[in-house]
């Protein structure tokens, strides 16, 4: 009957709803029962617990906002929010597997998508049956998206894709890619390509120091007919997929919470357990100090997040406002898990202790969706009206 | 079968207990309250599965303030068919049982079933009172529970072993760690109790034949202090001086 109580400095909860709290603790008791005890060995495997993907979608992190015509549950953006925390206080690999599913694959469908697409795809990737990921980064073209090579042609009947993508995440067992490319007019739009489609693969990639528990591919594309109807009509150009980036980045702002909370929490007890000069450790001022800071930061991003969360239910938050949020989350994360790793001493670096798996995925975190620097600029550019990446 | 689940709300058990009003009142501020775990873990969900094997319904019922409802919720998500709230604060246990008895009166329930005892106060009184006002048979403990017909087999631990008891249905019963696993409710039971039925029903006149006087916490414990194995001396030394036990 050890349970983790959230750290909530400001008593947030009483912002929260009862359903929120009894999702929150739902996922929560289900991730310590089935993810917690088996992380570490997934994670220094590289491997991706794929029996966890009911469990996933059992408890709704696959699509929450998406409504319950096509599957979802119809929860609000905040509830979203704390779900994904909930995940990446476990590990942000497989935050991101439900990040993927939901922000970048289901959102478009349901947002961009026909209805015929909505119906056929939306209430399989809601319960797992289906998996998807998302393509729009390419070798050549990260930071910068819009430079992308990857092409459609008009067949008549269909289209023919051509190009390939890289460090997309799950795209090893995905069913469904939504991939984004040129047509002959230089403009982006999005397809969902299916696995099996001939010319269609998607490779593994390996040697990764980050993200270890969650699958990564390429996704390679040479000359593969799409039908038609598998293109998502409802909007083009580089927004599009920058809409989705914007519910995941949202998702991300919260999910960087959960690892702080995580290391903090590992920290704080790590620190009045642990007797050096006959004391424990948390009696020293240095200790204390990083322990104050972290909550401090904690609590900091708590109520930044929350209110962006406020401001996606009314359909308010900018994307500028996400990026704030995402950086600043993710740095803070970052930082805490260091500050956590020395607390804990030479055991720090142990796979006894998760802060230095938290800190290796945050490495990836930091740079996917939008690098740190680069939201960095996006917020330069919303405050100087002056677009500092060229 | 139709079946009544008794649902307390309890503190978490990693709750900060503290009291007010001079120790005589239990001070909630910032308390997370959760489902008593003898009532969610074993008693509802060995409900729940008498119903999936034999069909009937689960209704659960809180002796409780509004405060109560998100437990109430929790216990609908599990899978509980419909609720009743009695409106009142539990402080005593034959107030309680009598809540609960003039309820469940002529309702028509096979079972009444209670966690072996809610982990604030541990009183393991309401489900005995209860039977007693209902002229109802009684088993507590039970970590096993069968029914057959129109008896049940019930299993309990005792001293250096355990008893097997069969009982005439209607029954109340108690149940205690064994008699289920734990069930976490998931999205689909979560959103599913969002249209059950929560009834809240007027509390009767009832006797309170208790008072609590005041609450105290105990004594925090005191250090430990570690001896070298290989310095007995020492060892004696202190139990001589500062234990004075030698």
């Amino acid at each position: 009957m050890d349970r983790f109580q959230s750290h909530d400095y400001y008593l947030m909860d009483e912002l929260l709803t009862e359903e929120q709290i009894l999702i929150r603790e739902a996922l929560r008791a289900y991730l310590k029962k089935e993810v917690s005890p088996i992380i570490e060995d997934y994670y220094e495997r590289a491997a991706f617990p794929y029996q966890i993907i009911e469990g996933l979608a059992q408890y709704g992190c696959f699509g929450p906002y998406i409504p319950e015509e096509y599957g979802g549950p119809g929860l609000d953006q905040i509830t979203y929010g704390i779900l994904m925390q909930e995940l990446e206080r476990v590990d942000s690999g497989v935050r991101s597997t439900a990040s993927v599913q939901s922000s970048l694959v289901m959102y478009p469908i349901w947002k961009y998508g026909t209805e015929e697409q909505r119906r056929k795809y939306l209430p399989k990737l809601a319960t797992g049956e289906m998996m998807g990921c998302f393509g729009l980064t390419e070798p050549d073209f990260g930071s910068n998206p819009g430079g992308m090579l990857s092409r459609f042609e008009d067949q008549g009947d269909h289209y023919v894709l051509n190009g390939s993508k890289m460090w997309i995440s799950n795209a090893p067992f995905a069913d469904v890619a939504v991939v984004w490319a040129k047509d002959e007019a230089d403009r982006i739009h999005g397809l969902i390509v299916e696995k099996g489609m001939e010319g269609f693969s998607a490779p593994e990639m390996k040697g990764k120091h980050s993200l270890r528990a969650s699958a990564t591919g390429e996704l390679l594309f040479s000359n593969v007919k799409v039908p038609k109807e598998n293109l998502l009509p409802g909007r083009s150009g580089l927004g599009a997929p920058l809409s989705c980036l914007d519910s995941a980045r949202y998702g991300i702002a919260w999910g960087a919470i959960g690892a702080a909370m995580d290391c903090y929490d590992s920290a704080l007890r790590y620190s009045k357990e642990r007797i050096q000069f006959d004391k424990p450790i948390a009696s020293f001022q240095l200790i204390q100090k990083k322990l104050a800071e972290m909550i401090t930061e904690i609590t900091k991003a708590q109520l930044l997040t929350f209110r962006l969360g406020q401001l996606r239910n009314e359909g308010r938050a900018t994307s500028a406002q996400i990026s704030m949020a995402k950086r600043n989350n993710v740095e803070m994360a970052l930082n805490i898990c260091r500050e956590a790793r020395q607390i804990h001493g030479a055991m720090g670096v142990s796979n006894e202790y998760s802060c230095m798996r938290h800190m290796a995925n945050l490495e990836s975190v930091v740079t996917y969706e939008g690098t740190h620097d680069i939201h960095l600029l996006i917020t330069g550019m919303d405050i100087t009206g002056i677009p500092a990446f060229q | 079968m139709k079946i009544l689940v008794a649902i307390s709300k309890v503190p978490d058990s990693t709750s900060k207990i503290s009291f007010k009003d001079n120790n005589t009142q239990f001070d909630e501020a910032g308390i997370q309250f959760i489902v008593n775990p003898y009532d969610e873990w074993y008693a509802l969900v060995r409900a729940l599965e008498l119903k999936e094997n034999l069909g009937g319904a689960v209704t659960t019922i809180t002796v409780g303030e509004a405060n109560a409802d998100p437990v109430i919720r929790k216990a609908l998500a599990i899978g509980a068919d419909d609720a009743v709230r009695i409106d009142a604060e539990p402080v005593d246990a034959l107030f309680t049982a009598n809540q609960i008895a003039s309820f469940a009166r002529d309702k028509g329930y096979d079972l009444i079933m209670f966690g072996k005892e809610t982990i604030n106060y541990n009183g393991s009184q309401v489900g005995a009172m209860a039977a007693g006002l209902l002229d109802l048979p009684y088993v507590s403990n039970a970590s096993s529970l069968e029914v057959s017909g129109s008896s049940a087999r019930l299993e309990r631990d005792i001293q250096g072993g355990s008893q097997v008891i069969d009982v005439d249905l209607p029954a109340v019963i108690s149940a205690s760690k064994g008699m289920a696993e734990q069930r976490i409710p998931n999205m689909k039971g979560i959103m599913s109790a969002r249209k059950k039925k929560l009834e809240v029903v007027a509390p009767i006149e009832a006797p309170r034949h208790t008072e609590v006087l005041s609450y105290s916490l105990p004594e925090a414990k005191s250090e430990v202090k570690l001896i070298d194995p290989d310095n007995p001396t020492e060892l004696i030394e202190l139990l001589h001086k500062e234990a004075k036990v030698i």
